[in-house]
């Protein structure tokens, strides 16, 4: 399941010394994240390869398609070399705006992104973000501005969820994050959310009842 | 308390409020379609799990389907991975009891479209679709909201949506809009005026005397963008106007219910002294016919002046993308392709004002293609009643069978690289309508002129 990537020991709620790629854009939309023409797969795996897919390549792609013979776009950030293997994206304001395509979040997984942060991202994105295991952060535009210097250095960082702190090379902090509790055991503990919503079962039984009085014609 | 509109129906339909600080909203509608629910269907089947309750959700293809050859059915369908997207639509509603107006029913259509025409969508009601423009709904005094497809299963599955309580926006829209300033120029400037992140964290209520004068398809239209301004939810208070729209609609209710109904839709409204969060301000009176020349929607003029010049990066990319420069105007830009459709624009009443425009006329030879694509089948039929197919045909345009279309060209329907359209849909985002295609929001009287004329020009100077 797609919300245990963090794994179950605590020790493993951090990730370590992780190069940021660094998307310098503001109002990245999910219809640049991932185009429309891949969003007619019936899976939720796959899109990594087409993550980014019209900035990524210089030919517009296709579903199936053998991507490893594309022609790169060699002034696309994810292209640079430098920055290979990273798992965490740093992007400016209103990150994942648009459309509510989750398949924005299982390309960004699917590609290795586990965190991105951000100056703020658009709601539906940030709502998809938890459902599926990738952390979404928002720091102050100063903060963001460290972390595009240290991510033009190559720099790695530490992220430390539990204490939601954002750490240096040297293991100072360079920012605390806000998150909320329900979100970030979303993440933690990888919950089955709707097992966790059908323990609720009764009171959803018996709002149903008294709705049904009020409002017979919502039941029909 | 005062409440305002968001909060009483949130009020309604809150089960409990979880030990987290999370609330289990009840779902009274789930719209669902073919591109964001095969993996939540998979997800119900993968856990052994199946609907809440199969009846609250109703179905309809309109991303994937194809506007020609209707005719065939499912087989007009070429692009094999569309068609298994149908077909897969057509199992799980099957394997689910779940009602749909598949391809071949006259009633199939673009989802936001078919929930009002049909009173599936309701005043007063909670509404949820894997879809962000669901905030059309809320134009009938419902809360609706686009949700991803892990919520989509979420849905299905306990009839609930795990969610935080937003703020309270109010954008109050006084004054009336001159002759040639539809309900998009509106919901256009209000987002040129706040951003397309003005709203995040929002839900929104639009009020105001431009807005109490204004039929539900305008309204619909202007609650359609709320989701361009950062906000999951726009809405607007019942009164007559909703009443009137929502009586006798094949879903509504009838008899005793409809006046109970009645009589508890009457509430549908902010208290007097209810407090929001923050307030916006607008003279529709003020407002001129809007045309989009970025890559967001944001990015706004008036008709009447220039292409600014660009103020940060974003805006020069944009600039660069759309093949434009500071100073131009809207009259020099060479348009490729109209498209007239979408969720935002493809009521009878948008299909009217265009052919009003277009009656007796040709659209210009520079023109590739121009193209109208009615929301639904039941919006095609009443239009081919009135004749309106006619003048656009007769005019040079294609009429289509309906469906989401070249909005975002996950069917056949897409610009080709480079091409400029004027675009009666909601993003200009960079290759929305297809690869390297350069999209301008518009109107649709403002699509219907520059059809006429291969660029922009004033739709004032036509209709005034």
């Amino acid at each position: 399941m797609l919300g245990k990537l963090w794994g179950k020991n605590m020790n493993e709620y951090t990730i370590h010394s992780k190069k940021m790629i660094p998307l310098d854009r503001s109002n990245v939309d999910t219809d640049q994240i991932i185009p429309k023409q891949f969003l007619k797969s019936i899976k939720k795996t796959g899109f990594g390869p087409n993550l980014f897919d019209s900035w990524r390549y210089l030919d517009s792609g296709f579903p199936g398609q053998d991507n490893s013979s594309r022609k790169l776009n060699p002034e696309f950030i994810l292209n640079n070399k430098k920055y290979e293997g990273s798992e965490i994206l740093i992007s400016k304001e209103n990150f994942g705006c648009g459309s509510s395509r989750e398949h924005a979040v299982w390309a960004l997984q699917d590609y290795g992104i586990r965190c991105v942060i951000a100056e703020s991202f658009a709601d539906i994105f940030y709502n998809n973000c938890f459902k599926n295991g990738l952390l979404a952060i928002a720091v102050s535009r100063d903060s963001l501005k460290k972390l595009f210097l240290l991510s033009e250095r190559v720099e790695n960082i530490h992220i430390d969820l539990v204490n939601q702190v954002i750490l240096d090379k040297n293991e100072s902090v360079i920012v605390k994050f806000e998150i909320d509790t329900f979100r970030k055991s979303c993440i933690l503990e990888g919950l089955d959310e709707i097992g966790l919503s059908l323990k609720y079962t009764e009171n959803i039984k018996h709002y149903e009842i008294s709705s049904k009085k009020l409002t017979p014609w919502i039941f029909e | 308390m005062p409440r305002t509109l968001y909060d009483k129906l949130w009020d309604l339909h809150e089960v409990i409020q979880r030990e987290d600080g999370t609330y289990l909203l009840y779902i009274d509608r789930h719209l669902v379609h073919e591109v964001t629910s095969p993996q939540a269907f998979e997800g119900l089947r993968l856990s052994g799990r199946t609907t809440w309750r199969a009846s609250s959700n109703k179905a309809t293809p309109d991303h994937n389907i194809p506007t020609t050859d209707r005719e065939l059915g499912i087989d007009g369908i070429t692009d094999e991975v569309s068609r298994l997207q149908v077909t897969t639509l057509d199992d799980n509603c099957k394997e689910f009891g779940i009602e749909q107006f598949d391809i071949t029913d006259q009633r199939q259509g673009i989802v936001h479209v078919v929930g009002p025409e049909q009173g599936i969508t309701l005043p007063g009601m909670t509404i949820v679709c894997g879809d962000s423009h669901t905030s059309t709904h809320g134009a009938l005094g419902a809360l609706a909201m686009g949700i991803g497809t892990s919520e989509v299963e979420h849905v299905l599955a306990t009839q609930c949506l795990v969610a935080i309580k937003q703020k309270n926006m109010k954008v109050e829209i006084n004054g009336l809009p001159d002759k040639g300033v539809y309900a998009k120029d509106l919901t256009l400037g209000v987002i040129a005026k706040i951003g397309t992140a003005g709203a995040t964290g929002f839900a929104i209520e639009y009020s105001g005397e431009a807005i109490k004068s204004m039929s539900i398809e305008e309204r619909m239209t202007v609650c359609n963008m709320a989701i361009e301004a950062g906000a999951r939810a726009g809405m607007v208070a019942f009164d007559d106007v909703t009443l009137n729209y929502v009586k006798g609609k094949p879903y509504s209710p009838s008899g005793t219910d409809w006046d109970k109904a009645v009589s508890q839709w009457k509430d549908l409204r902010s208290d007097e002294s209810a407090h929001f969060d923050k307030v916006i301000e607008i003279d529709a009176s003020e407002l001129k016919p809007q045309i989009s020349w970025g890559t967001s929607p944001e990015m706004v003029i008036d008709i009447d002046s220039t292409i600014p010049e660009p103020k940060s990066s974003s805006e020069s990319r944009a600039l660069d993308y759309m093949g434009l420069k500071t100073g131009m105007r809207p009259q020099d830009i060479k348009l490729d392709q109209i498209f007239i459709g979408s969720c935002t624009n493809s009521r009878l009443e948008d299909l009217r004002v265009a052919a009003e425009i277009i009656k007796g006329n040709k659209i210009s030879k520079d023109l590739k293609r121009a193209i109208v694509v009615p929301g639904s089948g039941l919006v095609s039929k009443a239009a081919v009643k009135e004749g309106l197919d006619k003048i656009f045909i007769e005019a040079g345009f294609e009429w289509r069978a309906p469906g989401c279309s070249m909005c975002l060209g996950m069917n056949p329907d897409q610009l080709d690289e480079g091409d400029h359209c004027a675009s009666t849909s909601n993003r200009n985002f960079e290759g929305r309508q297809g690869y390297k295609g350069r999209t301008h929001l518009v109107s649709p009287a403002t699509a219907a002129a520059a059809a006429l004329e291969g660029h922009f020009v004033d739709v004032r100077e036509i209709v005034g």
